[in-house]
């Protein structure tokens, strides 16, 4: 017997030499009510699941029933550390285009994501990060020149060499050491918030994954955890469209990313994640819910990942070059700032000398950071660091095995 | 003391854990209500209460997972596996997070995990009830590996594992979990009237890469762990020689020190696992033993070890060292 079936296999929307077209988005700030965090059921989300939660429109203005409730300055706040991201990525992108790191990855046009998630949550939170949110560090006040040493793998690199660029560990922060497999952090974020709440403390654990680690088993489990023991956590899918080469659709067959976890009965959200306000807002609201015991929310994050997945990665090979000025949800630094000029509470001028303050800013920190070791020059962390924290103390093998290394480096 | 079989052994370790420590946790699938599949948590959800003694999905990699948040935000949790044959959704888990964050975050974070797991054959577990997978943890930089044998190592071995600042995979061979197993399937006796059932029900340790000497002797050295301590036993007896018998209870770190001073007397050295053989523990020992005391070996260090196979159903008994396997080893490597 034989059959006309085939292997459906997805493909992205547009390719290279296609011209992209996202079309206008039909949702507006106004659409979608706000439930009470803490009465909803999952399925009072699902218009929020299957629509889009926006605060600032088209006409630059905030409102509907997700503005949140914060004033213009926690806003200029919000816009400084963004542009600080920014600027922060060029200047490393530069350094690696000119082998003085190994390896970066910006957060080019997800910048509001962990500034304005971060900032809705409290500090005794945890932030359980992937590649892509190392601002929420800026939130919390992390030394810049801490960071740098980091990408660099220098003395000063708090992580001793051991990780690549990117993969901050932050503890004062409570930032979470980020880790290359996709997708871990999501289900342990579930065990932080278990844990939180075992011990009874106002603590809520937040965590992001990407489109495409979503098709991984963790994101799963957490869900489903975290809707079994109703955990006090925040659960983001970052829908930046783009696994490196794999589009979203290769992810999930559903219409949404965000309607996946009402089949958890965690209510869901979709927000637009170019839109400071909006992630403000359904970041506060999760917390409320997650903070009253009342369990975790499931928030897909619409965006578009504007740069290359990494500095050995080319999108020129896989989609349009148009691509990212076609999508329609903007850029979420000129959003804002258009926003607060609108309002006269910001102007070209005071961004531009932001934008020359935040420059000298990273300059003099990437100053300081080189002479603490270049990757070229080094000094690198002692090669000691290969055998110390393995374990709480050096079993007996790993010192054979140090003392060996000592001998031949002639220590 | 009091008598115990390794069930109870078990469940006394973990009921003087969760005495003494609120930050212990104990969860797994059929942990709570049930106390259990083979019982090791019965009455534990009653006394300490489901806030610390719970249920979880059938989700070995979740069930890792949120052990490794709880371990990171200030718990001591441990987790069961109710086979180890399924205990491979959890590898990334335990392999790249659970084994790599203190390191990875420059000891800023860590997550002293413990996970237990019923493991070895003798049971008719066929091949997804009976794999003994200590090896494919044993490679991984940042675990401690345990293998218990009797019940009294099984309670202070998991005590020291909850204790330990660093993540520990316990395996319980669960063919010994209700008696020690001598090789033959026909006659298996209780723990009863055993000395290693002899189990002080307060708290106690056994340091984690320590040996145990089961039994003396100076002709050979055999080195064991988990159900294959007692069956090598019975084949020593078998073989009519006098040997050291060695318990190795840690894999990571393991007792060297005991095992070269034994084959540096003896001079002679037969390793029996019930795992298979290609890149079995017994390999790594094999080549370190020799690094030793290569001048001294009268014989080449001998390997009684499962086949390279998958593990058999009604076949088992051919797959399992037995003890004749072991003392022709024995014979083998003394006229050698």
């Amino acid at each position: 017997m034989t059959s006309d079936n085939s292997i459906h296999v997805p493909e992205a929307p547009f390719r290279p030499g296609d011209s992209a077209s996202f079309g206008k988005w039909e949702y507006a700030p106004g659409d979608l009510e706000k439930p009470d965090p803490e009465t909803c059921s999952s399925d009072d989300t699902r218009p929020h699941a299957e629509g889009l939660i926006r605060v600032l429109g088209d006409d630059n203005s905030r409102s509907g029933a997700w503005d949140p409730d914060i004033d213009d300055g926690i806003l200029l706040e919000g816009l400084e550390h963004m542009v600080r991201v920014r600027i922060f990525d060029e200047r490393m992108m530069k350094m690696q285009r000119t082998g003085k790191l190994s390896f970066y990855m910006r957060s080019l046009g997800e910048e509001a994501i962990a500034i304005a998630q971060t900032m809705a949550l409290q500090n005794q939170d945890w932030l359980f990060p992937t590649y892509r949110q190392p601002g929420a560090q800026f939130v919390r006040g992390r030394d810049m020149v801490s960071m740098i040493c980091h990408c660099i793998g220098n003395v000063e690199d708090n992580v001793k060499g051991r990780q690549m660029p990117v993969h901050y560990t932050y503890r004062d922060g409570r930032f979470i050491s980020v880790s290359s497999p996709v997708g871990t952090q999501f289900s342990q974020a579930v065990g932080v918030a278990m844990a939180s709440a075992y011990k009874q403390l106002d603590e809520v654990t937040i965590t992001w994954i990407g489109d495409g680690a979503s098709a991984e088993g963790d994101y799963h489990y957490a869900l489903n955890f975290a809707s079994v023991y109703r955990a006090p956590v925040i659960l983001n899918v970052v829908n930046n469209q783009w696994a490196i080469s794999t589009h979203a659709n290769m992810a999930s067959g559903s219409s949404t990313f965000a309607d996946r976890g009402l089949a958890y009965d965690v209510p869901s959200l979709r927000v637009d994640g170019n839109d400071f306000l909006a992630l403000y807002s359904t970041t506060e609201w999760a917390r409320q819910r997650a903070s009253a015991g009342k369990g975790a929310t499931h928030i897909e994050v619409l965006t578009y990942r504007a740069g290359a997945h990494s500095s050995s990665d080319d999108p020129s090979r896989y989609r349009p070059s148009d691509e990212s000025s076609a999508w329609p949800g903007g850029d979420p630094i000129d959003r804002l700032k258009r926003h607060l000029i609108s309002v006269g509470s910001w102007s070209d001028e005071k961004q531009d000398s932001l934008e020359a303050r935040i420059d000298r800013e990273v300059m003099q920190a990437y100053k300081e950071a080189v002479k603490y070791g270049d990757l070229a020059e080094g000094p690198y962390p002692s090669s000691d660091s290969i055998f110390t924290e393995v374990y709480s103390e050096v079993p007996w093998h790993l010192r054979e095995q140090w003392d060996e290394m000592n001998r031949l480096r002639g220590d | 003391m009091s008598e115990m079989n390794m069930v109870q052994a078990v469940n006394s370790a973990l009921d003087t854990m969760l005495e003494r420590d609120k930050n212990v946790l104990v969860f797994g699938e059929d942990v709570g209500y049930f106390g259990g599949v083979f019982r090791t948590s019965d009455g534990l959800q009653e006394k300490h209460g489901a806030q610390r003694v719970f249920d979880t999905p059938l989700s070995e990699g979740g069930i890792a997972a949120i052990a490794f948040g709880m371990g990171l935000n200030g718990l001591r949790p441990v987790c069961e596996i109710q086979f180890a044959d399924y205990i491979f959704p959890a590898y990334d888990q335990i392999v790249n997070e659970i084994a790599k964050l203190r390191h990875r975050s420059g000891g800023e974070f860590w997550t002293p995990v413990t996970i237990r797991t019923p493991a070895g054959g003798g049971i008719r577990g066929g091949h997804h009830h009976s794999q003994s997978p200590e090896s494919q943890f044993t490679h991984t930089p940042g675990l401690k590996v345990v293998y218990a044998s009797t019940p009294y190592n099984a309670k202070g071995l998991l005590i020291s594992a909850i204790e330990s600042e660093d993540p520990v995979v316990v395996f319980e061979p669960k063919r010994c979990y209700r008696g020690p197993f001598y090789g033959d399937p026909h006659n298996v006796p209780t723990w009863a009237g055993h000395p290693d059932a002899d189990v002080p029900e307060e708290h106690y340790t056994i340091p984690l890469g320590q040996a145990r000497l089961a039994k003396k002797g100076d002709e050979c050295t055999i080195v064991s762990w988990g159900t294959m301590v007692h069956v090598c036993e019975k084949a020593i007896e078998m073989s009519g020689a006098s040997c050291d018998l060695i318990d190795l209870q840690s894999l990571v770190p393991w007792d060297r020190d005991a095992i070269v001073e034994s084959v540096s007397k003896t001079g002679r050295c037969v390793i029996v696992h019930e795992a298979p053989k290609t890149s079995g523990f017994g390999a790594e020992m094999a080549a370190s033993i020799q690094e030793r005391c290569f001048w001294g070996l009268e014989a080449p260090i001998r390997r009684v070890t499962g086949w390279d196979t998958p593990f058999p159903h009604t076949t088992e008994w051919d797959y399992m060292p037995s003890p004749s396997r072991i003392a022709e080893a024995i014979r083998e490597t003394l006229e050698a």
